[in-house]
């Protein structure tokens, strides 16, 4: 395969090019090699749409990605820049055009700068989660990172993708906790933003805005340059943390629930609250009472779930509540926390899961039970679909539907119902019931997320699931829900959702696509934002 | 220049032995290490390893699938497996399994996935 419209020499000049630049050994174009390029949770996995790579180059240096940058202008080679293309479930490393030639990043392994005293890194695309913290617990530095579930991505692409993480609400949200780019334009310009364009600056990572606009933004979710350098700040390592359970047995204990773990966490007492409902494990081992209380569609607003969770000695909702800071402290939070959650809801109950008091030894680290709240990454997320005894016959991934919602108890016992019944009848209507949990990741709101299963064997499961989220992103925009992230396959659908006063700022990003990019030469396609000469892809 | 502190680069060619959770999993000494099992140790343990999963897993999630798959016949840890072969290694970690998705050269090149797959089978001293 070569990218389409680039005639046999220009593709030929332009492989030659780009093994000059970075040697032939680093440039990719077997077969066998490309093919580790496809997206691994692919909804089009073999089907004819699937969105394919012609070669892939690998830089070491920024200089070697203004080569490759170069290159592609002159030739007009559509390219799409990775980091370590672990965003599975969002598209891993496939582009959105295929035929373009993926810049893999993950060879860009330098970490600059850790500074423990002003808590910031500076790292290179390809430093992953794992990468960082091991370099911080080498130096025992006394820093945490805050990593999203599966700790192999990198801290660059995680936050380019507006990912998020799991301590406190400012660091996991990790494009708000970034601090300063180096990012190689389409004409292969550097440009340092914030404090970075300042030569000789000694703030690059503590002050983000500099002087002027701030421009970072374009390079979240955007195709306006290739970033090669990011700084982040870092969380303190606290004293300690505890981790405790409320226990509330109705279905609508979720609406003060939620008001009380807002007014905290917003106010600096609490970390991340994690909602959960036993009933998911009771309706993933078939109970056939509450089967059948599913079949009616009253089960929205009667209480005959509530009455099942009591009659199985079950509350109907947990939150677990993570303190972090000086053990005292914590403690006299929680204290203050729990009197006021009884005040509203008498029948809750609490439960210890854990205290912790750092630096944790290897061994203490190795037994913390939910490493990801305490910044220790690991990939202990994929046992959520991977084979199981409890799940015996897993896909091969799964297609992410992370809609945005208001996060108050309210919105999202209305936000279950309108996806609920959007998937009514259709294989996958499991998916969003009255006691599917909202994820707090996003600090000021809820994702109320699922995951459609995909197959690398049977395409008829993937059609499914590309329905249901067709139909899920339709009616959740019909009802004022939009997704903060989606696979390549739907952004242009997810982007024409975000269509105020006719779509007003897709037209300005593609004037500043077209002004940034003329040739329309980085990552085509993403997130909706196409170059002007293939504006007639939009689908 | 960028900030006042020199460069320093992490991993160019070279594996960092892991100092954290990782290494007691792999049953940390002081004996070197071979480049297949720091390889293994990067890229594998995280989920081949026996230390526990997230809340309610009582596995990582690749020995748990290895567990439910053999059920007993075959050790769910891969280090602890006799019967594999580098060409299964490889075939595995270019190819995934199920949830696993496969790996590029930029991850694991063919040597050390040579060395791993030596690692995994024990036969690193034949050689």
């Amino acid at each position: 395969m070569k990218p389409e419209g680039v005639g046999q020499a220009s593709w030929e000049a332009a492989l030659s090019a780009f093994e000059q630049a970075i040697g032939s050994e680093r440039v990719f174009t077997s077969d066998e090699d490309i093919a580790l390029y496809r997206d691994a949770y692919s909804p089009m996995w073999g089907e004819a749409d699937e969105r394919l790579i012609s070669a892939a180059v690998a830089p070491t240096s920024t200089e070697e990605v203004q080569a490759i940058v170069r290159t592609a202008n002159q030739f007009g080679i559509p390219i799409y820049p990775i980091s370590t293309g672990k965003n599975l479930g969002y598209g891993g490393s496939a582009p959105n055009l295929s035929g373009s030639v993926v810049v893999d990043l993950k060879d860009m392994r330098s970490i600059i700068e850790v500074d423990d005293e002003r808590h910031f890194a500076i790292v290179e695309p390809g430093v992953s989660y794992f990468d960082l913290f091991d370099y911080i617990q080498e130096r025992d530095l006394k820093c945490w990172i805050d990593c999203p579930d599966p700790g192999w991505g990198s801290l660059v692409g995680n936050a380019l993708e507006h990912g998020v993480g799991h301590t406190w609400y400012t660091y996991r949200d990790h494009f708000a906790s970034h601090c300063g780019m180096e990012v190689v334009l389409p004409n292969g310009d550097i440009v340092r933003t914030g404090m970075g364009a300042l030569p000789g600056s000694k703030t690059w990572s503590d002050f983000r805005y500099g002087f002027g606009p701030d421009m970072d933004g374009i390079f979240g979710q955007g195709n306006f340059g290739i970033v090669t350098k990011m700084g982040f700040h870092l969380m303190p390592q606290p004293d300690a943390f505890i981790s405790k359970k409320v226990r509330v047995p109705r279905r609508r204990d979720i609406i003060p629930l939620v008001k009380i773990t807002n007014e905290f966490e917003y106010g600096g007492i609490l970390g991340m609250p994690i909602y959960e409902s036993p009933l998911t494990q009771l309706q993933a081992a078939g109970d056939e009472e509450l089967g059948a209380l599913m079949d009616s569609p009253e089960v929205w607003h009667n209480d005959s779930l509530d009455l099942l969770a009591a009659s199985r000695e079950l509350p109907f909702w947990e939150c677990t509540l993570q303190f972090y800071g000086p053990r005292e402290g914590i403690y006299a939070n929680f204290d203050f926390v729990k009197d006021r959650i009884l005040a509203e809801i008498p029948d809750a109950e609490f439960v210890d899961l854990e205290e912790l008091q750092f630096p944790l030894s290897q061994e203490e680290q190795a037994s913390v039970r939910h490493k990801v709240a305490v910044g220790i990454p690991n990939l202990n997320i994929f046992s959520v679909s991977a084979r199981s005894r409890t799940n015996p016959n897993p896909g091969d991934g799964h297609l992410l539907f992370s809609p945005v919602i208001p996060r108050t108890g309210t919105d999202l016992l209305e936000a279950q119902q309108i996806f609920g019944e959007a998937l009514r009848g259709s294989p996958l209507a499991s998916l969003y019931t009255p006691f599917t949990p909202p994820f707090t990741w996003l600090h000021r709101c809820f994702a109320l997320a699922c995951g459609f299963p995909i197959s690398r064997s049977d395409p008829s499961i993937n059609a499914a699931s590309r329905d249901a989220m067709e139909t899920v992103i339709r009616i959740g925009a019909e009802n004022g829900y939009g997704e903060y992230r989606t696979p390549p396959l739907f952004q242009d659908l997810v982007s024409s959702t975000y269509s105020y006063n006719n779509h007003a700022l897709r037209r300005l990003t593609e004037t500043v696509k077209d002004a940034v990019d003329p040739n329309g030469i980085i990552a085509a396609g993403r997130n909706g934002i196409w170059p002007k000469h293939l504006r007639e892809r939009r689908q | 220049m960028i900030g006042k502190v020199a460069q320093i680069v992490l991993l160019s060619s070279t594996l960092v032995a892991c100092t954290n959770d990782r290494e007691i999993a792999a049953g940390a000494d002081n004996a070197p290490k071979s480049q297949g099992q720091l390889v293994f140790e990067e890229h594998c343990i995280a989920c081949h390893g026996s230390e526990i999963g997230n809340p309610g897993e009582p596995f990582m999630p690749g020995t748990g699938a290895l567990d439910a798959k053999y059920d007993g016949t075959l050790p769910a840890v891969l280090t602890e497996r006799t019967d594999l072969t580098p060409t299964v290694v490889a075939y595995f970690v270019r190819n995934g399994a199920g949830m696993m998705p496969f790996f590029r050269k930029t991850d694991i090149d063919d040597d050390e996935l040579a060395a791993l797959g030596l690692y995994l089978s024990n036969t690193e001293e034949e050689q």
